[in-house]
């Protein structure tokens, strides 16, 4: 009775056994883990010190940045351009509306139980940006006009990404539709299309959108630069959507296509009310991966000359009055980019084990 | 019989309602939209381009480009002709992909076994590296390493010396070049017969594995062989190979082979992003083979290097292919960004400086086009060979 009581021994459990199955359990583990334990304790202590404790946070003046850290003072200074560009000041409250809206249609998404939030992802996918159509350049409802080479910063990343992926979404099921067609020109076609911008960089694109353009439409028909990058980012962009659901299409089992048919459904019925329902949700966490991409990928546009983030940055660090902030404007945006892809990348995983019902093989 | 059969089907529906018809009349709707949207494109360029002055063929290929670039695989100088720029920058874009995908091969590689070790620290540090690294652009990498870490890098006179042969400064990265004397291809001949008699004796040893179950060390005697005959071939030789050693000459470096910083800011943004990627998919690989698998090999009492080798890596290497050749791919194509920093990449100087010198637009972007297309075509083609090979044998 009182040996079934017992502990097991201490060899067995705590830390000390846990640092030996888990570190220490050969030699050449052992060795390992004093190699990488001395890389990480030394790299770890001075990037720490170097972006928390002998950085410098308040003031404004670049001479206030001497404690041999990072100078946090320059993000501070420059913040509002980083977020909004050349966005008039007193106009701000737009871009800021838009803003909380876009976290009121996308945070009820990551809590499980909140009430309606799936009409609350769909106001994010329709009214949104319908409301932003209107109030970020302004010129109806007695707004005031700001042109599109005044916005910038995070605004226009995030602009450039949410209509990318909003635009490409319905071309890409047509296209992908199209490649599982059973006539054969117009899978031709649409497999040429998807090839075609699935084989070549975005720079192209983006190049092609910005030089090209201009020489296909007729005299007198032209866009801004930024609805030429729009336009290049949504076609490129639709060819890897149509990748993605097409994979959700050929997911989806021979019989509930036979089922529909048996039903006596035209094809236009079958795909809409049996098929694309059931592909889409399969698809969207790979939606949101080829957002993720599509997000990090729209700092391009810095190199056809528009100011997205990185661009607004890149264009400050330079600035002879702040020397050597190249890296603390690097860190800065990095954060931006990774607390964003992270997060939407986690968001993915959990939806992916949610939805993953167990009838895969 | 055959008659009544035919007689006995259902009226056959009114011609609008017969899927067959449909589809022709569909099909012939898209060909019309489709040429009456390319004739309407190629209408507007014409006449957009007459109204600008720009000529169309691929008659300024022949012409002198007159702008020098500042790196170069081909010989070049800027009294060449546009022809010939495009032959640099796509050499350039070949050697940074080349580059990037074997370093990000093996560091993906070892990041990816690192991510299942059974050291828990290894494999922390794997997952943090992965998870920081894939989810920060690649074009801030870029810039990163450019203007952050290799700008600042010290001046060529007071370069960082390793060992008086390798010299890094802001102007790049020196390392010594091999000049190859006369009678070096005494070595290459010893290197090609001795990969020759590799190949020779794995197959005999391979049969005589399966004729009498003896086996036979082929790997270190392989080792032993490539490594043997070709020293042995450049001591008899006496020696056929001069290194030209790069020193400082005035206010810069001369001999050697040189890295600029461009190439090396690519080369190592490209390595480390796709390498996070690359990371992964090895993971997922490894993960995907059943650990009934190793279970199997243990029992059959298989030695671990043994298992690896022979049951678990050929199995994972068939779920690692296909993604994996989409990394190899996103890398060429990624190889592009060079343009921001200056590499003078295909981008960069077909695209960028020959079609602004030129202004001919259209021939320029769809060569540049074209060339992505085929490299495209290139790697898959290339993949989905190797990829029959290993796949599944199904009886």
């Amino acid at each position: 009775m009182a040996e079934s009581m017992m502990r097991p021994p201490k060899i067995s459990i705590g830390p000390v056994a846990w640092m030996r199955q888990h570190l220490f359990s050969s030699w050449y583990n052992s060795l390992l883990t004093l190699v990488v334990g001395y890389l990480v304790v030394t790299s770890v202590g001075p990037l720490f010190s170097w972006l928390f404790f002998d950085a410098s946070f308040r003031g404004t003046e670049p001479s206030q940045c001497d404690g041999g850290g990072a100078c946090w003072l320059f993000i501070n200074e420059r913040l509002n351009f980083f977020i909004y560009g050349f966005y008039p000041d007193e106009l701000q409250w737009r871009v800021n509306l838009i803003f909380l809206l876009l976290a009121v249609a996308f945070v009820p998404q990551f809590i499980e139980r909140f009430p309606a939030r799936k009409w609350f992802g769909i106001f994010g996918l329709t009214g949104l940006p319908l409301i932003g159509y209107f109030l970020i350049p302004g010129g109806t409802f007695g707004l005031e006009v700001v042109e599109s080479t005044k916005w910038g910063g995070l605004m226009l990343t995030l602009i450039l990404a949410y209509i990318g992926i909003l635009a490409s979404l319905p071309i890409g099921i047509v296209l992908a539709l199209g490649r599982r067609s059973e006539m054969p020109i117009v899978r031709g076609l649409c497999v040429v299309f998807i090839e075609v911008w699935r084989a070549v960089p975005l720079i192209t694109v983006l190049f092609m959108a910005s030089v090209m353009l201009p020489l296909f439409l007729p005299d007198g028909m032209n866009f801004e630069k930024l609805s030429r990058a729009l336009i290049g980012i949504t076609l490129w962009q639709s060819a890897y959507m149509a990748e993605v659901i097409r994979g959700g299409l050929q997911a989806i089992p021979r019989g509930q296509y036979e089922a529909a048919d048996a039903l006596g459904l035209g094809y236009w019925k079958k795909t809409g009310l049996i098929i694309l329902p059931q592909a889409l949700k399969m698809v969207i966490p790979g939606i949101v991966n080829t957002f993720i991409s599509l997000f990090k990928d729209t700092t391009l546009v810095l190199i056809i000359g528009l100011f997205d983030i990185l661009g607004t940055v890149q264009s400050t660090v330079t600035d002879p009055a702040w020397q050597n902030v190249a890296i603390e404007g690097y860190v800065f945006v990095a954060f931006c980019f990774w607390v964003f892809c992270f997060g939407i990348s986690r968001y993915s995983q959990n939806l992916e084990r949610k939805l993953d019902t167990g009838h895969k093989t | 019989m055959n008659k009544q059969k035919i007689d006995s089907r259902p009226a056959s529906p009114k011609p609008w309602y017969d899927p067959r018809i449909r589809a022709i009349f569909f099909q012939t709707v898209v060909i019309a939209l489709v040429f009456w949207g390319g004739w309407t494109l190629v209408d507007n360029t014409l006449s957009n381009m007459e109204s600008r002055g720009i000529s169309t063929g691929f008659g300024f290929l022949d012409e002198t480009a007159g702008f020098g670039i500042i790196m170069s695989m081909v010989p070049y100088d800027a009294t060449m002709t546009y022809g010939r720029t495009f032959w640099v920058g796509l050499t350039n874009t070949l050697l940074v992909s080349a580059m990037g995908i074997v370093t990000a091969t093996i560091i993906g590689f070892i990041l990816g076994v690192a991510r299942l070790s059974s050291n828990w620290l290894v494999a922390k540090v794997a997952l943090v590296y992965v998870e920081i690294i894939r989810n920060i652009p690649l074009l801030l990498q870029i810039f990163f390493w450019y203007f952050a870490v290799l700008s600042s890098l010290p001046s060529p006179r007071q370069s960082i010396d390793v060992g008086g042969a390798l010299f890094l400064n802001n102007r790049g990265l020196y390392v010594p070049e091999p000049l190859t004397q006369d009678g070096f291809g005494l070595v290459w001949g010893a290197l090609i017969s001795a990969i020759v008699g590799v190949v020779v004796l794995k197959k005999w040893a391979k049969k005589r594995q399966l004729a009498t179950g003896q086996i036979f060390p082929v790997f270190k005697v392989s080792v032993a062989v490539l490594v043997v005959l070709p020293i042995l071939a450049y001591v008899v030789a006496g020696g056929p190979l001069e290194w030209d050693l790069p020193a400082l000459k005035g206010f810069n470096f001369g001999g050697g082979i040189s890295i600029i910083p461009e190439l090396a800011a690519l080369w190592i943004a490209l390595s480390l992003y796709t390498a996070s990627f690359i990371a992964e998919i090895v993971r997922s690989g490894i993960v995907s083979v059943s650990k009934g698998q190793t279970e199997a090999a243990k029992a059959l009492g298989l030695p671990n290097g043994l298992t690896l080798r022979l049951v678990v890596i050929p199995q994972a290497m068939r779920v690692i292919i296909p993604p994996l050749t989409s990394q190899y791919l996103n890398l060429a194509k990624n190889s592009s960004l060079a343009t921001a920093i200056g590499y003078p990449d295909l981008v960069a100087v077909f695209m960028g400086t020959t079609l602004n010198q030129t202004g001919q637009a259209v021939e320029v972007v769809a060569i540049t086009m074209a060339v992505y297309l085929t490299i495209s075509l290139l790697i898959s083609l290339l993949m989905n060979i190797y990829n029959r090979a290993v796949a599944i044998k199904e009886r």
